[in-house]
């Protein structure tokens, strides 16, 4: 079968196989070679279609118990995290931590250690995991957490899957008060004032920016910061008497029924979705209000398989993480050369990080920048150069969104890869779990 | 287990029909009681529905073809349930049965013979008690035979007509049956077949709609899960015998 991520480039023809129980899951994997889990297909670019074999893990989609006091939540590795939105939020909890969509896997969570709007504070999915159920390659099923066969599980989380196959995951949920975040919009002009309001964004719960990547010269890097809080009841009740404090997603959503033709994006209408953007979050200003949680978390989920709008040959989405010291000169830098070059950024997202997590786990202090580029045949080498900036600068990509980045870039930027290839070598994973992304780069 | 609510029973509660249905009632409030031949894997689904729902779900085993063994699984149930939802179905191997006679034996008896049985003893009670509902997931394919699957289409012929029948007998004393037909359903038994998009139903569909006929206001006797069915079955069955027999079906 021809598999592609979200990004539709690469593409590559992979046996697939759909696991439904999780015990046979060992004997599937002890059998074969060159494998790689797959979840809901979000990663970007190559890092779950494995060399041989694909294990599609949307069978595995029973939750299998939670305690309302701790919060504790065991989930099989298959669960939509969106599934549990719906299950739980309804009851007054949310998940610790989540990524820009929610139609991801909690398998697909922990394999890219993913990160939300409130890393800074509260740190990576990872962070809040109790315990994970690994299939090693021999086909052994084990248990192993923080404190609990530590190495195996501080190289599994972030470790895009190449240690075995993730079947079932136990991780804390948090108690909120209503659906609602309390959200604040702050004006930066240039790069420096975003940078300076994520640093006064530190104490808030969540915090992103979004840059206008077409703004140049005095007005490069302006963006608009969203803070937010989990609002409550108080908060929530004289400003919309009649809402639900705990709302679910709205069914209607918007629709990409085909691949749009890439002039769709061009230069003039990115502008303009910025111009606009930019107004609409100003005339806010400063003033908090209460958003519904499904927009400021998933925007885009609300446009089902907005993937299509960059036409046939898909897009590349480049996100790197640069330290404290180097990140205004090299953020700049960036975004002097995507301005530049015309070939302006849908999307671009600045997001400030706090410590970092597991071995291969992209998060480390400092600020990450994600851009949306379609393919095009300049692209390659326009990121390319942004990636000597990035290495330059002391930083690294993330994998989960990675679909051509240099094996030097990569091994610039993950100083423990040594320590994540003995760990390997020790399971025997070298060869076993296979994906085109690790065979790319040479794990 | 809280009093007030009602309970139901979900027959065949490892199928992807039975696990999407047991998720609509107990989404509804009810209390759910699943019934199953592999317990282990029902204790999966129930484990799942109650961490979805934080309603309470208990597994009971229980063997389709072994009627001896009804009655006092009837009695092991921790309450007479309102609703007994009957889901349990095998397709079989057609050609295989043609000539293994043993194998078609099992597929009348599993879509016929032992959900008919057990849903007798379910009526009888009900009646007794003067309340209840049943709910058979039958089939399309017991609207007319055709030659690929008539083994399996005979059986829920069978089963239909049971149904009408159990049907026409309560409906005096207010019972309700419900006779449903889901067509083309995405589960893990039409894995891997090419199915036409717009007459094939996801089994949370299957769910709603079984939780809407049997319980909603207005109670439905027959129903076909996507409508488009109704008609295209009538179609089927409107073309003369001269005719469909000559048809590679």
């Amino acid at each position: 079968m021809l598999l592609e991520g979200w990004g539709r480039y690469p593409r590559f023809e992979s046996e697939t196989r759909r696991l439904g129980d999780p015990l046979a899951v060992p004997r599937l994997v002890a059998a074969s070679r060159g494998i790689i889990g797959r979840g809901n297909g979000r990663a970007y670019g190559d890092a779950a279609i494995g060399t041989r074999l694909t294990l599609g893990a949307l069978g595995l989609d029973r939750m299998k118990a939670f305690d309302p006091q701790s919060g504790h939540l065991t989930v099989e590795a298959g669960v939509l995290l969106s599934d549990i939105l719906a299950a739980f939020l309804p009851r007054g909890f949310f998940p610790p931590v989540v990524p820009g969509t929610k139609l991801v896997t909690v398998g697909g969570m922990i394999a890219a250690d993913v990160h939300g709007k409130n890393h800074h504070r509260d740190g990576s999915f990872g962070d809040h995991l109790e315990q994970l159920t690994l299939v090693l390659p021999s086909g052994q099923a084990v248990t192993c957490g923080p404190s609990d066969n530590a190495d195996l599980f501080r190289a599994t989380v972030g470790g895009m899957g190449l240690t075995g196959i993730i079947t079932e995951a136990t991780f804390r949920m948090k108690p909120v008060e209503t659906g609602w975040i309390r959200q604040r919009t702050i004006v930066a002009r240039d790069l420096a004032g975003a940078l300076q309001a994520l640093d006064d964004s530190d104490a808030a719960t969540y915090s992103v920016a979004w840059i206008d990547c077409v703004a140049r010269g005095a007005g490069l890097g302006r963006s608009l910061i969203f803070a937010g809080e989990h609002a409550t009841r108080q908060e929530v009740m004289p400003e919309r008497p009649d809402a639900p404090l705990l709302p679910l997603a709205s069914p209607g959503r918007l629709g990409v029924p085909f691949d749009l033709p890439a002039m769709t994006l061009n230069k003039v209408s990115v502008a303009a979705f910025n111009e606009l953007y930019f107004r609409r979050g100003a005339r806010n200003g400063d003033k908090p209000f209460l958003t519904h949680w499904h927009p400021y978390f998933f925007p885009l989920d609300g446009v089902d398989r907005w993937n299509r709008i960059y036409g046939r040959r898909g897009f590349l989405q480049h996100q790197c993480v640069v330290p404290p010291a180097t990140a205004h000169a090299a953020l700049a830098e960036i975004l002097d050369r995507i301005t530049r070059s015309g070939k302006a950024s849908f999307l671009a997202v600045l997001k400030k990080m706090g410590a970092g997590g597991s071995l291969m786990s992209f998060p480390m202090p400092g600020y990450t920048l994600a851009l949306d580029l379609r393919v095009t045949d300049e692209t390659f080498a326009l990121l390319d150069q942004i990636d000597r900036i990035v290495v330059s600068a002391g930083g690294r990509l993330y994998l989960a969104k990675d679909a051509r980045q240099s094996r030097q870039t990569f091994e610039a930027g993950y100083p423990a890869l040594q320590r994540f290839n003995d760990l390997r070598s020790a399971i025997g994973a070298p060869g076993h779990m296979a994906s085109h992304l690790s065979s790319r780069l040479g794990i | 287990m809280t009093e007030n609510r009602k309970t139901m029973l979900l027959i065949g509660a490892t199928s992807d029909i039975g696990r999407a249905t047991a998720m609509a009632y107990a989404e509804a409030g009810w209390q759910v009681l699943l019934a199953a031949r592999n317990v282990q894997s029902a204790q999966r689904n129930a484990d799942d529905i109650a961490t979805r729902t934080g309603a309470g779900v208990q597994v009971h085993a229980l063997d389709i073809l072994h009627s001896d063994a009804m009655p006092g699984f009837v009695d092991s149930l921790p309450v007479l349930p309102d609703t007994v939802v009957c889901v349990v179905g095998e397709m079989g191997d057609q050609e295989r049965a043609q000539v293994e006679f043993d194998h078609a034996a099992m597929v009348f008896r599993t879509n016929f013979e032992g959900p008919a049985l057990l849903l007798g003893h379910f009526a009888n009670r009900f009646l007794a008690r003067g309340s209840g509902a049943i709910v058979g997931v039958s089939s399309v394919a017991g609207d007319r035979g055709r030659g690929t699957n008539y083994i399996y289409g005979a059986a829920k012929a069978g089963f239909t007509a049971f149904l009408s029948g159990l049907r026409n007998r309560l409906a005096p004393s207010g019972l309700r049956v419900v006779t449903v037909k889901p067509g083309f359903v995405r589960t893990r038994m039409t894995a891997g077949m090419k199915l036409p998009g717009l007459l094939t139903a996801e089994p949370a569909e299957v769910g709603a709609a079984i939780l809407a006929a049997a319980e909603g206001k207005r109670g439905r006797d027959v129903i076909y899960v996507r409508p488009v069915w109704r008609g295209v079955m009538s179609v089927i069955g409107a073309i003369p015998e001269p005719i469909f027999k000559k048809l590679k079906l």
